[in-house]
């Protein structure tokens, strides 16, 4: 039983089977009583029935994926109080999320503006991924770091992330739901002509391009877009599959402390005005204890996290020790050898363990009958 | 002279038919513009008229009516512009950016190429991090060739010290000067003429204290290098700056966020980072409407290449305060210096003009004659001499007398007059000033060059800094939170090479 079980995970997590099945398959997850329960009713086309007939499954996946958003278009008004949370509609994009942001499609720009606590975060971020990046090359081009690597930013807004990482001579592809904001960004890269080459944006949400794009990215980056999305699991392996093996996920987003509610939310957004109300709720917040076992859990070995600080008086950003609000993390996608094993191998490997305990069991047993 | 460019003043247009808005422009061309000259109002107008001309049609491909609009235009404003040629002031015209205009977006322009604009264009083109940026230098004169360096010095000097000579040799540059020719001194004998006060700096070990160098060389040293970086540093020479025009602070639709540059010739650039580098009468600054306190000191410099009556190790700059103006005499070679002398306009014009015996005799005698010690000043000084010592001890350094001149280079006699000038802002968005463009100074002190030199050190470590992490190279982010502190940047460039201590108390 175990033996199968593990079959369906491993099986299911190359294939990146809905959560929901992958969810019925571990027992170890808390939260599969709540989700097998509702997912009953989907459950008859995400079944695994034979995991490693690949092509075939992955034909039956893609084609539940499909038929799950027009599913769930239709069952919107059947919303069970506790998928708030775990949202098991294939989107991970919130519809009251997009709202808050068309409302200030326009004003990414301007730098003393809403947006002027990202503008600034640019500091801390494009060195973050810059060196880590730089760090899986042996040598760059001065002037073009990052040239010849392929990024997607994922939740790029008006482009302030992608822009300096196009100066610094990566292609990007910028995604984003809201397409007002891709608007902006086009716009805004199209009087640069070096800019206008490198940079390339679509109004789309991250699962829309996983087919296309599966394996094509050295680097994806979601900063500030975690603590927005429905379902983080399948947004990080969304993420997983646009990676290519050895790639990087950078991460910033905000933690679920005391300390980010009163701060993050009631500061930031009801006193100072930092930030516009409306733009975070708490509930959504993502500890690095979670992030980091939702990546660990989805093939991505977390390499870095590390706190930022928001002086709103200097306005500037510092990294600190401590990651009760603002944190960055680095991932990176595990190897070529480890996840691309078919189930088969696996199955033979471990036949073979026992074989060899067997067999040193019994040279044991020879040992000491002797 | 340096107004906005005739094609780019827009007259207010509604988003009507093209007579319309002829005649609406005419009218408000010739009332309105005039009327609303500030600032502030013609910035609300501009927002206007690129709200009405881009709802007027697709800001892809230009039609029949935007040409005809943009005809219109021409006529008119060249009427207005011909009139408006006295006026001066910040005029900020809204540009309606047309795909047809194929221009180049330069990542920086220098406008002005004499010692900081070359060595900032210079600079710029060796840094690591601006390889993939296109650097352009602007420069109004011919290009100097030196194919032989001249026998005769050339009258023009300045007084490098080691900060600048560490930025010439991180481009290259001071390794030209080094096979040219220069002179480095290690004392400075700074002294009264009317009392027996006195001030003597060197460095501990007898080092190098700073470099006397011909402009001229420094100037070959930097065309040399920047021909060799030619692909990176595009230089115009003979080439003017008309116009400039200024992107709005806030980002708007359809506007260009570059600078537009109108060259003499008609032609445009657009860059996302002007550096005024042209000269205490700056275009870019006035064109920018940035404040500037200046006024003139009632002084000119005159200047001459000395002979001295004999070969001496001439390693020592001299320099006394007479009641007219300060006379210096810095070495160049060991039989030749070069005379600055700031005094009244009078005296100036009488210097140049009269013949060399009594010019040689006049040079000789405000250095060694102490006609202007009167007994009162000397006793008063000797006395508080010796209060003083009573209290603590103090070395007495001998007053040393500079060497005689004995004649003086034919032709070499110039003079020009003296100013201050200092610009309220060094730096705004997509605009930086240096050099004299930001601080003009008396040369008594041999600092402006230097200080020219001190803003490229500071500006491009930041440039290079905000090149590497990406940042677009003119924002406000970008350049002004870090720049505008000029005090903490020569804090900085002090630090790193500091002056020389005066090793002896002064003597009063």
């Amino acid at each position: 039983m175990w033996g199968s079980r593990k079959l369906i995970s491993s099986g299911s997590r190359f294939l990146g089977v809905r959560r929901s099945g992958c969810r019925v398959a571990q027992a170890d997850c808390p939260r599969s009583t709540a989700s097998a329960v509702y997912s009953e009713n989907q459950l008859s086309w995400t079944l695994p029935i034979k995991p490693w007939i690949f092509s075939e499954y992955r034909i039956m996946w893609f084609k539940s994926c499909k038929m799950t958003f027009v599913c769930f278009n239709r069952m919107k008004s059947y919303r069970y109080p506790w998928t708030r949370l775990y949202s098991t509609s294939g989107t991970t994009v919130d519809s009251s999320e997009v709202k808050t942001f068309l409302a200030l499609a326009h004003r990414w720009w301007d730098e003393q503006g809403v947006y002027a606590p990202l503008h600034s975060m640019n500091d801390l971020r494009v060195p973050f991924i810059r060196d880590n990046l730089l760090k899986t090359v042996a040598n760059h081009q001065p002037g073009k770091p990052l040239s010849g690597m392929k990024i997607l930013d994922v939740g790029c807004g008006g482009g302030l992330l992608t822009e300096p990482l196009g100066r610094l001579g990566a292609s990007v592809i910028g995604i984003d739901p809201v397409a007002e904001n891709i608007e902006t960004a086009q716009r805004h890269k199209s009087f640069d002509p070096v800019l206008d080459k490198r940079i390339e944006y679509r109004a789309c949400a991250l699962e829309e391009i996983v087919e296309e794009t599966a394996e094509t990215f050295d680097a994806v980056i979601a900063s500030e877009v975690v603590e927005h999305v429905t379902d983080l699991e399948t947004f990080i392996q969304c993420c997983w599959q646009v990676l290519k093996p050895g790639a990087s996920l950078f991460i910033t987003t905000i933690n679920k402390t005391q300390l980010s509610y009163a701060l993050g939310i009631v500061f930031a957004e009801q006193i100072a005005g930092i930030v516009p109300k409306g733009t975070h709720t708490w509930e959504k917040f993502v500890s690095p204890e979670m992030l980091e076992s939702i990546l660990e859990s989805n093939g991505l070995s977390v390499q870095t996290v590390a706190g930022m600080f928001y002086n709103p008086f200097s306005r500037y950003w510092h990294w600190s020790e401590n990651t009760s609000l603002n944190y960055a993390a680095h991932a990176v996608k595990s190897g070529a050898q480890e996840h691309q094993v078919p189930a088969e191998s696996v199955l033979k490997e471990e036949t073979e363990e026992l074989q060899a305990t067997a067999s040193t069991i019994a040279g044991v047993r020879e040992e000491v009958k002797k | 002279m340096y107004d906005s460019p005739p094609f780019m003043q827009p007259p207010i247009l509604p988003a009507q038919g093209g007579k319309n808005r002829f005649l609406i422009g005419l009218f408000s061309s010739h009332v309105l513009v005039p009327v609303l000259r500030w600032r502030l109002k013609l910035q609300v107008i501009g927002g206007l008229c690129s709200g009405s001309a881009s709802s007027g049609g697709p800001s892809g491909a230009p039609s029949a009516a935007q040409l005809g609009t943009m005809a219109a235009r021409l006529a008119v404003s060249r009427w207005v512009a011909a009139r408006a040629a006295a006026r001066r002031g910040p005029l900020v015209s809204c540009w309606r950016w047309s795909s047809a205009v194929a221009d180049t977006v330069y990542d920086v322009v220098v406008s002005g190429g004499g010692l900081v604009g070359a060595a900032m264009a210079c600079a710029l083109g060796y840094d690591v991090h601006f390889c993939d940026k296109k650097i352009l230098l602007l420069e109004v004169g011919p290009k100097k060739v030196l194919e032989k360096l001249p026998e005769t010095y050339s009258n023009r000097v300045s007084s490098i010290s080691p900060g600048s000579a560490t930025l010439l040799s991180s481009f290259g540059a001071w390794d030209h000067i080094c096979n040219m020719r220069y002179r480095a001194f290690r004392r400075m004998q700074v002294w009264d003429a009317c009392s027996e006060a006195l001030i003597v700096f060197d460095k501990d070990n007898l080092d190098d204290m700073g470099y006397i160098v011909e402009n001229d060389v420094i100037m070959h040293a930097l065309t040399k290098q920047l021909e060799a970086v030619s692909d990176r540093v595009t230089v115009l020479y003979r080439s003017k700056a008309v116009g400039y025009t200024w992107p709005y602070s806030f980002p708007m639709a359809d506007s260009s966020p570059w600078v537009q540059i109108t060259l003499g010739d008609g032609s445009t650039l657009q860059t996302k980072l002007l550096i005024g580098a042209d000269g205490h009468n700056s275009g870019v600054r006035q064109a920018a409407g940035i404040q500037n306190v200046s006024w003139n000191y009632d002084q000119s410099a005159v200047v001459a290449t000395l002979h001295l009556s004999e070969a001496t190790e001439n390693n020592v700059a001299w320099q006394r305060f007479l009641p007219s103006g300060p006379i210096a005499l810095l070495p160049l070679s060991d039989t030749l210096s070069s005379l600055v002398w700031s005094t009244s306009h009078e005296h100036a014009a009488e210097l140049v003009s009269m013949d060399e015996e009594k010019f040689v005799d006049a040079i000789n005698s405000a250095f060694w004659s102490d006609v202007n010690h009167t007994d009162f000043i000397d006793s008063a000084g000797t006395m508080l001499h010796y209060a003083i010592a009573f209290l603590k001890p103090t070395k007495v350094s001998a007053r040393q007398l500079p060497p005689s001149v004995a004649r003086v280079d034919a032709k070499s006699r110039a003079l020009f007059p003296l100013g201050l000038g200092h610009a309220a802002e060094y730096v705004r968005p997509r605009l930086a000033l240096i050099g004299d463009a930001a601080h003009r100074v008396h040369p008594l002190a041999g600092q402006g060059v230097n200080m020219g030199f001190g803003d490229i050190s500071s500006l491009v470590h930041h440039l290079s800094t905000a090149a590497f992490n990406g940042k677009d190279l003119g924002t406000d982010y970008g350049l002004c939170k870090q720049m505008n502190a000029p005090l903490l940047e020569i804090m900085w460039m002090t630090k790193e090479h500091p002056f020389p201590r005066p090793s002896y108390i002064l003597k009063i």
